[in-house]
């Protein structure tokens, strides 16, 4: 088969490449204007970050948004992840129709449009758990409930592959039930559990809708609330400057997990595939 | 159906080679905080959705009064809404959704197929590359890819300077004033890469004997294209069609954030955010959630049964 160097579809490609990333590229640039210009280079300087009274470091808002978002991430991580993964693991191993029932249920939330899970949460908290403190804890609740299934659905995927053979030989050398799980299973899910950590993590962290409608005010304002809410206000470069500290830490905490899974695989412990190729 | 009486049949935990005891209280057990946080947290508010929508008005205080009881529930208010939708003041904008979401799948096709293509089936040694930077947008906020238009779109901004040195239009146009090509452009901006990814996924597992086959058998590649290659694709095509669809129709801050809020063009989502944040009417805005669900519902529907389809296979 003939293989063109340079044919249209790998122009395209790369252009479209450029198109999706370069935008970012120059919003990144931006924030380290030395003026108030949004929409030109100019010289450089960390303004925006630290000089300035309105800068990321000196402004309150915007130094609590980012605590806020970083807050909020990190706690739903926390608890999103150790909830969604024993979830997979009891809804894969316990095989009946309520849990058949339960596996399509936790689909939902990731077919269901952000802004009817904003409205739904947002009626709830206003209607029935009047009790839970609006803001933060909402939010906190509204990230777990949606990003949790993410993590059932990478788990799962995991655990499909990794079938029940090792688990078995385990409880025939005489493990509990408990020990299987802990010794064995929980060891294999090493990388997914990593991936499901991250996955938490960037789309906690991206959430606007969720975020928006259970917010109360400026103390519960997240990132993604601030760079919306800079369409009406007279912004300056210091959004952009927001910005781009979030997508740093995003990038370093994906680049971290990445590391991690890729460390756990070469040490062979979230691969069974050989020992699976002799029980098999 | 087959494949599933089989599994019966073998057996899962239950009949294992071992004999331990099915333990079905334990993984229950294991199941139980997250199912329980799903239903506090996803099926309550659901049904509290239809509860305000079907409620009532205090007659002294004017607050909604869900009803939570369907004994109890009120067609009225809701029917007005409908009313609204269909031949009413919201037809427009319900119109108007359907347009830009439509129109902006028809540009994440026009972009995102040949880029899903190439990388899945031609690009040989890149792939691996190529692949990373299409995963790149999505651990880049989406508003943040959206300030970066909204810099780039300033009136004085990169996208007019360009246009001006190329003799293109004036070079002074206000592209964040409210036209509707900024929203629809915005919008397959921000949901291409959700687009191409599944697609991708679809394309690489395509079997390549086929396309060979039809070569082979004296096919042009063009014919090849169109009547092995396309029509195999078309079950990852509908899905990640579907998988921006469902978001885009409830979008309601890519179309705000570009146009500073022009009433020009506004969506079903902005209705809904209006009507509960804005204005204090939750019952028209859970009604209008009803609304827009019931028009998603079949593009859902389609999802979750492909999804389940492609669980059954990679089961068996």
């Amino acid at each position: 088969m003939k293989q063109r160097r340079f044919g249209p579809l790998a122009i395209v490609t790369w252009l479209y490449v450029l198109w999706s990333l370069v935008p970012v590229l120059i919003a990144v640039r931006i924030s380290f204007n030395s003026g108030k210009s949004r929409s030109a280079f100019q010289s450089t300087s960390f303004r925006w970050y630290w000089d300035d009274p309105a800068s990321v470091w000196q402004d309150d808002a915007l130094q609590t948004a980012l605590t806020n978002t970083l807050k909020l991430a990190g706690l739903t991580m926390l608890i999103a992840t150790p909830v969604g993964v024993a979830m997979a693991i009891g809804l894969q191993r316990w095989r009946g129709r309520v849990s058949r029932g339960a596996n399509n249920l936790m689909l939902l939330p990731l077919v269901t449009p952000e802004i009817v899970v904003g409205v739904a949460l947002f009626l709830v908290f206003s209607q029935i758990y009047t009790s839970v403190p609006r803001g933060f804890t909402t939010q906190l609740l509204g990230h777990i409930t949606f990003t949790m299934s993410y993590v059932v659905i990478i788990v799962r995927g995991r655990l499909m592959s990794i079938g029940t053979h090792f688990e078995e030989a385990a409880r025939d050398l005489g493990a509990t039930r408990t020990q299987a799980l802990r010794m064995v299973l929980l060891p294999q899910l090493g990388p997914a559990i990593f991936a499901s950590l991250m996955v938490v993590f960037a789309t906690s962290v991206d959430d606007f809708v969720i975020s928006s409608f259970l917010s109360t005010g400026a103390s519960t304002e997240t990132v993604p609330i601030k760079i919306y809410a800079s369409a009406r206000a007279a912004a300056t470069p210091s959004v952009n400057a927001l910005a781009t500290v979030m997508l740093v830490i995003t990038l370093a905490a994906v680049g971290v997990a990445a590391l991690v899974m890729r460390l756990l695989r070469r040490a062979g412990v979230g691969d069974g595939s050989g020992l699976s190729s002799m029980t098999g | 159906m087959a494949d599933a009486t089989t599994a019966a049949v073998t057996g899962g935990d239950a009949t294992a080679p071992g004999g331990h005891r099915s333990g079905t209280a334990f993984w229950a057990a294991l199941a139980s905080p997250g199912s329980l946080l799903l239903v506090a947290l996803f099926v309550v508010p659901a049904y509290a959705i239809l509860a305000v929508a079907f409620g009532g008005i205090d007659p002294i205080l004017r607050t909604t009064v869900p009803a939570w009881n369907p004994l109890d529930w009120d067609l009225e208010r809701f029917g007005d809404v409908v009313s609204r939708v269909f031949g009413g003041d919201l037809t427009r904008v319900f119109l108007r959704t359907g347009i830009f979401a439509g129109l902006a799948l028809v540009g994440c096709f026009v972009i995102g197929y040949p880029v899903a293509y190439y990388v899945a089936r031609k690009a040989g040694r890149n792939r691996g590359l190529l692949l990373g930077l299409l995963v790149l947008p999505f651990w880049i906020s989406y508003l943040m890819r959206m300030l970066a238009w909204v810099n780039l779109l300033q009136t004085d901004g990169f996208i007019n300077r360009i246009l001006g040195w190329l003799h293109l239009g004036s070079g002074n146009r206000n592209w964040l004033d409210g036209d509707w090509p900024t929203v629809v452009f915005g919008l397959v901006y921000g949901y291409i890469p959700f687009f191409i990814l599944p697609l991708y996924a679809a394309l690489e597992r395509l079997d390549g004997r086929l396309i060979e086959a039809s070569r082979d058998l004296g096919a042009s590649s063009a014919s090849t294209f169109l009547r092995v290659t396309l029509p195999l694709s078309i079950p990852g095509l509908m899905a990640a069609s579907v998988i921006i669809l469902l978001p885009m129709c409830g979008d309601y801050y890519t179309n705000t954030y570009l146009t500073g809020g022009s009433p020009r063009t506004e969506m079903v989502g902005n209705q809904i955010e209006f009507f509960l944040r804005g204005s204090s009417q939750p019952q028209a805005g859970a009604s209008l959630v009803i609304i827009l669900m019931a028009f998603l519902t079949i593009a859902m529907a389609y999802y979750l049964a492909s999804v389940a389809r492609s669980q059954r296979e990679s089961a068996s």
